[in-house]
């Protein structure tokens, strides 16, 4: 055991862990893989500012509520543990919530309700269970960063694509140039509704399967 | 690893009981903040009816400078004195028998050296509340400009009420007819001609928005008439 701990703590960023971090990001990607989170990868991703404070709400909440539901992990009566976990995740949330409204007050009109219900994705109580329960405290923040970034990643790229196409956009900022507008080129009303993210996930997860072939399942 | 039942109900209730006061602590250290947020949300919007467009950071600065006069006023068109107009919560007042409604009105001089009336509207849409300011030039009577918002109206239907095409029809739109009786705006459905001086075009898929603004653009409005009139007078 002794032996164990010292080796955990020697290598912080080992091989594992630096797995436990790239692996949700790309491979195991808890959007385009596991299919997880997708609601409101649809949602919040007409542009990129609100994608982006989701994206970063949901990594800390990931990272903590791992974090510490792995410290509680021996401690936790296994009959009440999704309360626990729900409990964990509830007080992040809101948290989360408070501070977006005091801090970013317009972003957090925009992504409403969508932060609240943060609490029923099921990328966290899917790394909960699976995860944090059976790890230890460093390992599963690690978990919580990965997942929270793999899914911060396709949101991003939704919300780039979306508000880049929908509203010749991006952050808000004017980026296609006048001229291409009066030359006839019209932004694409079909961008900035739901649908079209729901296709360009679809496009990224053919991207991806098509590069990466053991993501194919065989069947 | 099974757990008594008693280990149970004592680890349930100090979780809840730690959570409970860590958030009341979050919440009570960050209230402050986020009051400052409305406030200069209802700045904005205010501004807005005027077509001052004020960022976050001079709302405040914009707000002091071209709102001039704040005052309440009742039903029968008296000013009520001591009455913060800012501070009313048209929520609040419109449960209130009207007699007894206190009513905000907003006095604003812009660069052109001339007074406009804004007053704020509220009312339901089809999910939740709206809400407005309506500008009135100084004949207390054409709309200079309107600012609407919404609670969580559905997005591209009922939601385009806050949108500049919707807003901008309401732009010299009379709330009295020639005889100076109280009709309101009509918010009517297949198209407007610019003639039509009390009605606007609805939105499409929007109906119930629609209707909703215009029955709290007259149920609002209507109260505000006697001080509208007595105004207009002078």
């Amino acid at each position: 055991m002794s032996n164990n701990m010292k080796k955990e703590r020697e290598s912080l960023f080992s091989p594992k862990n630096i797995k436990l971090l790239r692996n949700p990001v790309n491979l195991d990607n808890p959007i385009t893989v596991q299919v997880l989170g997708i609601c409101s990868a649809l949602a919040v991703t007409v542009q990129l500012k609100p994608a982006i404070v989701m994206a970063l709400s949901v990594t800390i909440v990931t990272a903590f509520s791992n974090l510490i539901i792995s410290l509680l992990r021996d401690t936790i009566p296994s009959r009440i543990r999704i309360i626990v976990q729900l409990v964990v995740v509830a007080a992040l949330v809101i948290i989360v919530d408070q501070v977006l409204k005091a801090y970013v007050y317009d972003v957090s009109k925009k992504l409403s309700v969508f932060v609240g219900l943060i609490i029923t994705n099921c990328i966290l109580m899917g790394r909960l269970e699976a995860f944090a329960m059976g790890n230890k405290p460093w390992p599963s923040f690690l978990d919580g960063i990965g997942n929270g970034l793999g899914y911060g990643a396709i949101l991003i790229a939704v919300g780039f694509i979306r508000e880049l196409f929908g509203s010749g956009k991006l952050y808000g900022y004017d980026v296609i140039p006048k001229a291409a507008f009066e030359a006839g080129y019209v932004n694409n009303g079909m961008m900035i509704l739901p649908p079209m993210a729901l296709i360009i996930i679809g496009v990224i997860i053919w991207l991806q399967r098509s590069k990466n072939r053991e993501l194919i399942d065989k069947s | 690893m099974q757990h008594s039942n008693k280990y149970i109900i004592i680890y349930s209730t100090i979780m809840v009981v730690l959570v409970a006061v860590s958030l009341t602590f979050i919440a009570m250290g960050l209230k402050s903040k986020q009051e400052d947020n409305i406030r200069i949300e209802k700045m904005q919007n205010i501004l807005a009816s005027v077509h001052v467009e004020a960022s976050v950071k001079n709302a405040i600065e914009l707000y002091q400078k071209y709102i001039t006069q704040t005052l309440t006023t009742n039903s029968k068109g008296e000013n009520l004195a001591g009455v913060d107009a800012f501070s009313v919560d048209l929520a609040m007042e419109l449960k209130k028998p009207v007699e007894q409604q206190q009513l905000p009105v907003f006095i604003a001089t812009l660069d052109d050296g001339l007074n406009y009336t804004i007053v704020p509207i509220r009312g339901k849409g089809l999910w939740g509340p709206i809400w407005g300011y309506i500008a009135l030039k100084d004949d207390f009577n054409t709309i200079f400009g309107t600012a609407y918002d919404h609670k969580g109206e559905t997005p591209g239907l009922g939601a385009e009420i806050n949108t500049e095409f919707f807003e901008k029809q309401f732009i010299n739109k009379q709330i009295f007819d020639n005889q100076g009786n109280f009709v309101s705006v009509g918010v009517i459905k297949g198209g407007v001609p610019d003639s039509d001086l009390h009605n606007v075009d609805a939105i499409s898929g929007g109906t119930i928005t629609s209707k909703g603004l215009e029955a709290m653009l007259k149920d609002c409005l209507i109260n505000y008439q006697e001080y509208f009139k007595n105004k207009g007078k002078i």
